[in-house]
């Protein structure tokens, strides 16, 4: 199955990078220092030129198949169905090499480096996930690789800092700003305006400056390809609801895109409402934030009164982002998709929940998915039966947040395992108990 | 296309819908008591200052520090030392949480100012203070932060402040047309950049947009003071001279910190830029003041000196 081949939707942007009107509300663009420019006009044109090329498309098929594994499983959760009484259906990227769908994106920009005759890649992470990505693509490829990632995060993420040591790149610990992805990110651009003649910016999201939130959904765009294909072929029917979790938002235009000329399938987007929209501690961009123009793009932005970028706060870094990418800004203006807050809390709880009914120990990211889709496929349920079907982007394997749930559950501690149990109020409230005696 | 309001009329890059930017109206009594020279000297073209160096024979010397460094008054009295010593246009940096385009020295100025409660009307307090001495003064800002104050009202509030206008680092003409309609109804000046990797078309195109003066950034990187000078300066002011409408001042920038690169770049430009190079001095005596406005009152003049033995 040929996934990669660019084909247009109603909601594309246009040739400069805008979605919608750029004088009526539109999102996107290219807002950059002249010095980038030039590099970002030859990035649009080898981008279009390889998509238009069968030998580049055939060649990213071939990798993503042999390498990387995919096309990834369709899976139909059969336990987390019974509970939450409608069908949920997993797109499971957390099986793909990495562990997760970060692959595609940056197998899809390094084929493009080297098409390009580009020898160095640099990155910006904030879990680790892009990082470790593009430092594997690097090694795959033969590209020098240098990755930012904010001081804060390397402490958080050792291990990921060790896996691209590993895989051969260098890490530089950001330690400016608030030291965070949104740091990494301006520590990258400052070194591409000094090497971009001879390096590319593997960029980690849907987000930045045209061409950057559309290539990456071309990169990223067959999991919504696969999916559709998947569910027609195993269920004859599409799905009612798709879902994904939201931070720059590569997974979720990722998964979208296929979708979104299906005018009766319904797309959900689940934002990182951290301890809650109504405190200050949260990332929840579409829904808290207000317009402007953040890493080169205008979107949706936590932003203060004077338009200073406010830092955001999730329990998952890999969504802990001020800025969002400006076509989901521009589904949510124009309604086609519907981007909902899930709290660290529910997000965590949706963790164990599917850690326990399926086996399957999610990212926390992809847990606030998980969480949101649960909410839409109750409600579904109750409107169309159990035949309601809720399709969720499976985004990312668990492995990487152990510590965090170590802490946030009290795991690998008897005494407060036994009085504390795993589980917790969202899974209380879908009838069935928690803890011990809810393994299989 | 349905768009209530300025941007209809104003091609522009609209204000969302989240946007509460108040109606150009508001501001338009405020801006003409600018035109009309009441409160502050009304917005001088950096423009003029360029010719005023020219007629001399020599380049100008653009200086710049960050509003709100150390604190709001100490960076006025910082920006008059420098126009005491010998600086022809102001350049006032607007502090903003993600500048891309600034190295570690003015990034850790911004951040001292941000820390210490910067807002957006202390850039506009510092223009009205420092343009009060009749040089030129310009803000250079990010670009969020206007586009949050409002773009229109950015205009007419810097406009009645006596500021000549904005250079804008992460904004290029294909994307400001709202600024540019915006500064054209204030007369104010655009000053975009360009650079080493600019295409003839791209330079061509944004030097046709500019009013006060180009900015040339000397080096591929961001702001910083290097020990030497670019060799990517020289051809770009050339290829920004030819390009450029007639008369067109080109400043460079980028790296520049003595005054024999001064007067290096003095050779081919028609004005120096000097960012880091200032701050820094001040960043040096974070504890003594006036020993840090004694060091840029000297580093100026060795600048002033430096522009004019360029030629």
């Amino acid at each position: 199955m040929t996934t990669q081949v660019h084909r247009p939707t109603s909601h594309d942007a246009d040739e400069r990078g805008w979605f919608g009107d750029p004088a009526d509300g539109g999102f996107g663009g290219r807002f950059m220092p002249e010095a980038l420019v030039a590099a970002l006009d030859e990035l649009t044109v080898a981008w279009h030129e390889a998509m238009a090329d069968p030998t580049f498309v055939g060649e990213f098929d071939a990798i993503l198949r042999d390498y990387a594994g995919l096309p990834s499983p369709l899976y139909f959760a059969e336990r987390l169905s019974d509970k939450v009484g409608a069908r949920i259906l997993l797109k499971r990227e957390d099986l793909n090499h990495t562990g997760a769908h970060k692959i595609r994106n940056v197998l899809g920009q390094a084929l493009l480096t080297k098409r390009m005759g580009k020898t160095r890649v640099i990155a910006e992470t904030g879990a680790g996930q892009h990082g470790v990505a593009s430092a594997t693509a690097a090694a795959y490829f033969g590209l020098d690789c240098t990755v930012y990632m904010g001081a804060v995060d390397t402490r958080r993420q050792a291990l990921n800092v060790a896996r691209m040591h590993l895989l051969g790149a260098k890490v530089v610990p950001v330690e400016s700003g608030s030291a965070t992805l949104k740091d990494a990110i301006n520590e990258a651009l400052r070194d591409w305006v000094a090497s971009v003649d001879h390096t590319a910016y593997l960029f980690g999201t849907a987000a930045g400056p045209h061409p950057f939130p559309s290539m990456v959904r071309d990169f990223t765009r067959g999991i919504g390809d696969e999916a559709r294909a998947q569910c027609l072929e195993q269920y004859g029917a599409l799905p009612d609801a798709i879902a994904a979790c939201v931070g720059g938002g590569s997974n979720a235009i990722g998964l979208f895109t296929a979708f979104l000329d299906d005018d009766d399938v319904a797309i959900y987007g689940f934002e990182p409402g951290g301890e809650g929209v109504d405190t200050p501690r949260h990332a929840a961009t579409i829904h808290a934030g207000a317009r402007g123009v953040l890493h080169g793009a205008r979107t949706y932005v936590l932003q203060d009164d004077d338009g200073q970028t406010v830092e955001s706060h999730s329990i998952s870094a890999g969504l802990d982002y001020p800025g969002v990418g400006p076509q989901h800004a521009h589904l949510s203006a124009t309604g086609r998709a519907t981007y909902l807050p899930v709290t660290d809390d529910e997000a965590m709880q949706a963790m164990a929940l599917l850690s326990r009914t399926e086996g399957i120990i999610p990212a926390i990211e992809t847990a606030h998915a998980v969480a949101g889709a649960i909410r839409v496929a109750e409600r579904l349920a109750a409107e169309k039966g159990p035949e309601a079907t809720v399709l969720v982007n499976l985004s990312g394997r668990g492995d990487k947040d152990m510590g965090t749930a170590i802490e946030y559950f009290g795991l690998g501690d008897p005494a407060r395992v036994a009085e504390q149990p795993v589980g917790g109020s969202a899974a209380d409230a879908e009838g069935h108990g928690s803890g011990e005696g809810e393994q299989k | 296309m349905s768009s209530p309001g300025p941007s209809a009329a104003t091609p522009g890059a609209g204000s969302g819908p989240r946007v509460d930017a108040p109606p150009t109206t508001a501001r338009a009594a405020d801006a003409a008591a600018a035109v009309t020279g009441s409160g502050a000297p009304a917005g001088t073209t950096a423009g003029s200052a360029f010719a005023a160096a020219r007629a001399e024979g020599r380049a100008a010397l653009v200086g710049y520090l960050p509003a709100g460094f150390p604190d709001v008054a100490g960076g006025i009295e910082a920006l008059r030392v420098m126009v005491d010593s010998g600086c022809d246009v102001i350049e006032v940096g607007a502090p903003y949480t993600d500048p891309v385009m600034d190295g570690p020295t003015i990034q850790a100025a911004a951040q001292q100012a941000l820390e210490r409660g910067y807002r957006t009307s202390d850039v506009l307090r510092t223009v009205e203070a420092v343009a009060a001495t009749g040089v030129p003064t310009v803000v250079m800002t990010y670009w969020n932060p206007v586009e949050r104050y409002g773009v229109p009202r950015f205009a007419a509030d810097l406009a009645s402040a006596g500021g000549a206008g904005l250079i804008t680092p992460d904004l290029t003409p294909d994307f400001a047309p709202e600024w540019i309609a915006a500064a054209d109804q204030h007369g104010l000046d655009k000053v975009f950049l360009v650079a080493p990797s600019s295409t003839d078309e791209r330079i061509a195109m944004t030097t046709a947009a500019c009013r006060g003066f180009v900015y040339a950034t000397a080096v591929m990187g961001v702001t910083g003071a290097r020990t030497t000078t670019s060799d990517l300066a020289g051809p770009l002011v050339s290829r920004a001279r030819s390009l450029a409408p007639e008369g067109l001042p080109v400043g460079v920038g980028l790296g520049v910190g003595s005054g024999d690169q001064a007067a290096e770049v003095a050779s081919y430009a028609d004005g120096v830029i000097v960012g880091s190079a200032f701050v820094r001095t001040l960043l040096d005596h974070p504890d003594d003041r006036a020993a840090g406005l004694r060091a840029l009152a000297a580093l100026t003049e060795d600048l002033a000196g430096g522009v004019r033995r360029g030629r």
